[in-house]
């Protein structure tokens, strides 16, 4: 009987209520301590020839025959009106095979109806105007520069701060505000707070716009079957994108499949539904042939998302002994031309500290640039940087050690709801992360030698990460004793076919090699969400383990009858069945062989949370920097990472995703930022030469640890999130090592070496006058 | 534009294509020939994404025409597993999870593949230095270093400490090689 539940869902710091169907037999976790052959266990990744082998086709790969290609025309004013569309001139082109433009194509609204697919009226740099279809690229390229389009150019705003200003030019009729009004939090009175408080810490912190720069670029390659849509497309959401595709199309959820196999990174930029997807089915439709759009690297930085820049006014009022009383977070963050919802800036104010009295309000603005998107840990990245700098800047007034203020004001519950946490592994994390770094008996503050400058600094992390319903799973058991596990989920890189395998062999008793895990096709799996808010593993992974425990209990149940014996008697490990009633060992593969092609499949849903307990990860990190106070630069040492996400299925996955995340943390912190000259709306830095991600020799020394205790609470693996937390307290955690060894604060992100000379030259006057 | 036959050598097999002059070597090779196993991140020579070795050199594909290759062994991630059996560098890079999404990968094995065979024994910091024009945005670089030495028959193993996973070399920071 399948039971209908009403249960609730976080996604990135928002909650959500849904409906859900769950099935299946409930697990409980395996125990700390257990016994566990394939989980927990350093397993390289099932996958891993075909991505060491150039075998493993990411969309980028596809090629089908008769398949053309699309390119897109972007707008180079940031708001314009599009006049006449000169298109004959590269209609004419030997090899052009269709031009669309608004005038040629449905007008199909996108993004919540905030516009159309192609539309009259452009609002960035980049913005769609028609797209190219031609037998080559190259083709296509000659084709863009051969059409002429008449714009008559608006006024436009850049920066979020002059956008909220009355009288500014109007991405929207409505206005500048998304949804019309500042987005507010508040318990507790702040007003009261404050007065209450010993001492107050403000300061206004800000962040730069950074820009994904997945290295598979966005894309899709589209053939109609019939009147049948078949999509691969590099998204970290199959059933997201079909679901999408098939309203807007107006087709039937089974006319379109959509495939993602292999994802070159995503990181949250691939989260929804892309234009260059929908311009490839009308394309292909159009023309009756395969149609292919891949983003190139200045597009995928101009138009394929980015994480907002924020400016946060952010206010701590605390007692003598460090207890805070108080803390207000006033923040303004980009949302560029267009936004679904925006990023949780405020998400560690309100949940990272026992504080009684919070009030986080945030204004999302619209500006004429490129649309904002979830990247890695979003607003929390920014919220973290804000929030851990101030708590040093209030640890350094009150003369306490950083990491005391934050053992001081630890939350013993969740702030928001009272409720106790599944697991908190964060002490553990601060102890083990200070031991690592060596962080008591550190050197003093502003140690030099020459014009080097040594300092650390810490800053924690907290983070959703529960995962949840609905995720479904089969596993099918093949007459040869092997299994393959179904679902529609997606590895964006992180290695969850491999998790998967573990978790079914585990419960299969069989051994990983004999597992094959099948992933990324709406037409093959059965619904999983999509790839982000660090819960994949989470959502998916139970369910696969509860389809391998009903594909292990239709095995007994078929041997029982094949060998005669009782089930209760039966078990089977490593593919043997074993039982005191048959002498010699008998195979899995020699039962199923006797049912002949019978095929087990074991279905499993994922259940729902538990109600009345706060579920979050948990982490600190720590970092060693070496400033250079003649050149500004800032090296970091070492870095020490510790996160809690509760059961660790595969270390050396888990520690790759660490590393990732800290190494993406440090160019957020120290080099990457895009850069926007406002008298044109023009992204300057749209290219990997000038938008500086890091390199191999950017890497510091980075020691990951895992707490790796199961969360009894959450789900029947007792695993959260891994994904995201490790990139969100980095930038914190060097910019106070930075503060530590220069003696004077840099609120700004990136603190590149203009910033850091800056700030010593500042110090350098204070201490004059 | 006027086709024209060109002739490639890559993996050690002659093939004739015929495309326009401006061709890249990396669409000849991924588009015409059908090695998609070199990736393309930027096409603007800035990620190293598309390596691959023109006599035992790597070069970004996407940087040559396919007309200045003509008749010059190219060499693809496709020839480096020989008769069934992975390179020991791809061995190695599986071993250390050397890659997470895996699209820079060929081109990271291609960069470890020119260093190794001109420089069998490399220090890290050699190693660090010739992959550095081969970006990886999910951040992979200890483990790789790791394989690359590895791969090298220098081992930097670490134990494995239960709940406490270390696992990277002593390495150095930013400001390397400026």
């Amino acid at each position: 009987m399948l039971k209908v539940i009403k249960t609730k869902t976080e996604f990135e710091g928002r909650w959500f209520e849904e409906h859900v169907v769950v099935e299946g037999e409930g697990l409980s976790s395996w125990p700390p301590g257990a016994d566990l052959k394939w989980v927990g266990k350093r397993e390289t990744r099932i996958d891993g020839r075909e991505r060491v082998t150039g075998r493993a086709a990411f969309t980028h790969d596809i090629q089908l025959p008769g398949m053309v290609y699309g390119k897109i025309l972007r707008s180079p004013h940031p708001h314009a009106k599009i006049g006449k569309i000169e298109t004959g001139r590269a209609e004419n082109l030997a090899g052009v095979l269709a031009v669309l433009t608004y005038k040629n194509i449905p007008r199909i609204p996108f993004r919540v109806g905030q516009n159309f697919v192609l539309n009259e009226l452009v609002r960035f740099v980049g913005d769609e105007v028609a797209c190219i279809l031609a037998e080559d690229e190259e083709v296509c390229e000659d084709a863009i520069d051969a059409i002429k389009v008449e714009y008559e150019p608006l006024p436009f705003v850049i920066d979020p701060v002059e956008a909220l200003e009355p009288g500014a030019p109007r991405v929207w009729p409505e206005g500048n505000l998304f949804n019309g009004r500042p987005e507010v939090y508040e318990r507790g009175e702040v007003q009261k707070g404050f007065a209450e408080s010993d001492i107050l810490v403000e300061q206004v912190f800000k962040t730069q716009t950074g820009l994904h720069n997945s290295m598979e670029t966005h894309g899709s390659v589209a053939v109609w079957e019939g009147d049948r849509l078949v999509l691969w497309d590099s998204t970290q959401h199959v059933f997201g994108v079909r679901r999408e595709i098939a309203s807007l199309l107006r087709l039937p959820l089974n006319k379109v499949q959509v495939i993602k196999k292999y994802m070159g990174g995503g990181f949250g930029s691939k989260n929804s539904l892309g234009k260059y997807t929908l311009l490839a089915a009308l394309g292909a439709r159009r023309i009756g042939r395969p149609v292919k759009i891949m983003l190139d690297r200045h597009e995928e930085n101009l138009a394929a998302g980015n994480r907002p820049t924020s400016i946060q006014h952010l206010k701590i009022g605390a007692k003598r002994d460090g207890a805070l009383t108080s803390i207000d977070l006033r923040a303004i963050s980009g949302a560029g031309a267009y936004a679904v919802y925006p990023a949780a800036v405020g998400g560690p104010v309100r949940q990272l500290y026992a504080c009684p009295n919070v009030k986080t309000e945030q204004y999302s603005v619209f500006t004429h640039t490129g649309p904002m998107s979830p990247f890695r840990g979003p607003g929390y990245v920014e919220g973290t940087f804000a929030l851990e700098s101030l708590m040093d800047e209030l640890a350094n007034r009150l003369e306490m050690d950083p990491l005391e203020i934050r053992l001081r004001n630890d939350a013993k519950q969740d702030p928001i709801t009272g409720q106790l946490y599944s697991s908190k592994g964060l002490k553990e994390a601060y102890e083990r992360g200070a031991s690592e770094i060596q962080w008591h008996g550190r050197r003093s503050s502003n140690e030099a030698t020459g014009s080097k400058r040594y300092g650390k600094g810490m800053a924690s992390q907290i983070w959703g990460g529960s995962g949840g319903p609905p995720a479904y799973a089969f596993v099918k058991l093949n007459s040869d004793g092997t299994a393959t596990v179904l679902t529609g989920t997606q590895d964006v890189g992180t290695g969850t076919k491999t998790v998967l395998a573990q978790i079914a062999a585990e419960e299969l008793s069989l051994s990983i090699e004999r597992i094959s895990v099948e992933i990324g096709d709406t037409q093959v799996g059965p619904y999983s969400p999509i790839s982000a808010g660090s819960m994949t593993l989470a959502s998916v992974g139970p369910a696969v383990r509860i389809a391998a425990y009903e594909a292990r209990e239709q095995l007994l149940d078929v041997a029982a009858q094949v060998l005669e014996i009782p089930r209760e008697t039966l078990t089977v490990e490593d593919g043997i069945l074993k039982s005191p009633a048959i002498k010699e060992q008998v195979s899995v593969k020699d039962v199923l062989s006797e049912v002949k092609n019978f095929m087990i499949i074991g279905r499993g849903a994922r259940s729902p949370n538990p109600e009345g307990v706060s579920i979050h990860t948990f982490g600190a990190q720590f970092a060693e920097v070496e400033v250079d106070a003649e050149t500004g630069e800032v090296k970091v040492v070492k870095m020490v990472a510790v996160h809690d996400s509760g059961r660790v299925i595969n270390p050396m996955t888990v520690s790759s995703q660490i590393e990732g995340g800290v190494l993406q943390g440090l160019g957020f912190g120290l080099t990457e930022r895009r850069i926007i000259d406002h008298r044109m709306g023009v992204v300057l830095n749209a290219d990997l030469e000038n938008y500086d991600v890091p390199t191999a020799l950017d890497a510091p020394e980075i020691i990951t640890g895992m707490i790796d205790r199961p969360d009894l609470h959450v789900n029947n693996l007792g695993v959260k999130g891994a994904g995201e937390p490790p990139i969100i307290p980095t930038a914190a955690a060097v910019a106070n090592a930075v503060a530590d060894a220069i003696g004077v604060r840099i609120r700004e992100l990136p603190m590149t070496r203009d910033k850091v000379l800056k700030a010593l030259s500042q110090r350098e006057v204070v201490e004059t006058e | 534009m006027q086709k024209i036959p060109i002739r490639l050598i890559v993996n050690g097999l002659p093939h004739t294509i015929h495309v326009e002059p401006r061709r890249t070597l990396l669409d000849a090779l991924r588009k015409d020939l059908g090695f998609t196993g070199t990736k393309k991140g930027c096409d603007e020579g800035t990620c190293g994404a598309c390596t691959v070795l023109l006599n035992g050199k790597p070069i970004y594909a996407c940087m040559a025409l396919a007309l200045e290759c003509e008749g010059i062994p190219v060499e693809t991630i496709e020839g480096m597993q020989k008769d069934d059996k992975l390179h020991p560098i791809q061995e190695a890079f599986i071993q250390e999870d050397a890659l997470q999404c895996g699209f820079c990968t060929p081109g990271q094995i291609m960069a470890a593949k020119a260093l190794l065979d001109q420089n069998p024994r490399p220090s890290p910091e050699e190693v660090r230095k010739a992959l550095v024009g081969n970006l990886c945005r999910c951040g992979t670089y200890p483990k790789i270093l790791k394989a690359v030495l590895s791969a090298a028959g220098q081992s930097l193993t670490l134990p494995l400490v239960v709940g406490s996973y270390r696992l990277s070399p002593k390495g150095r920071g930013r400001g390397e090689g400026d």
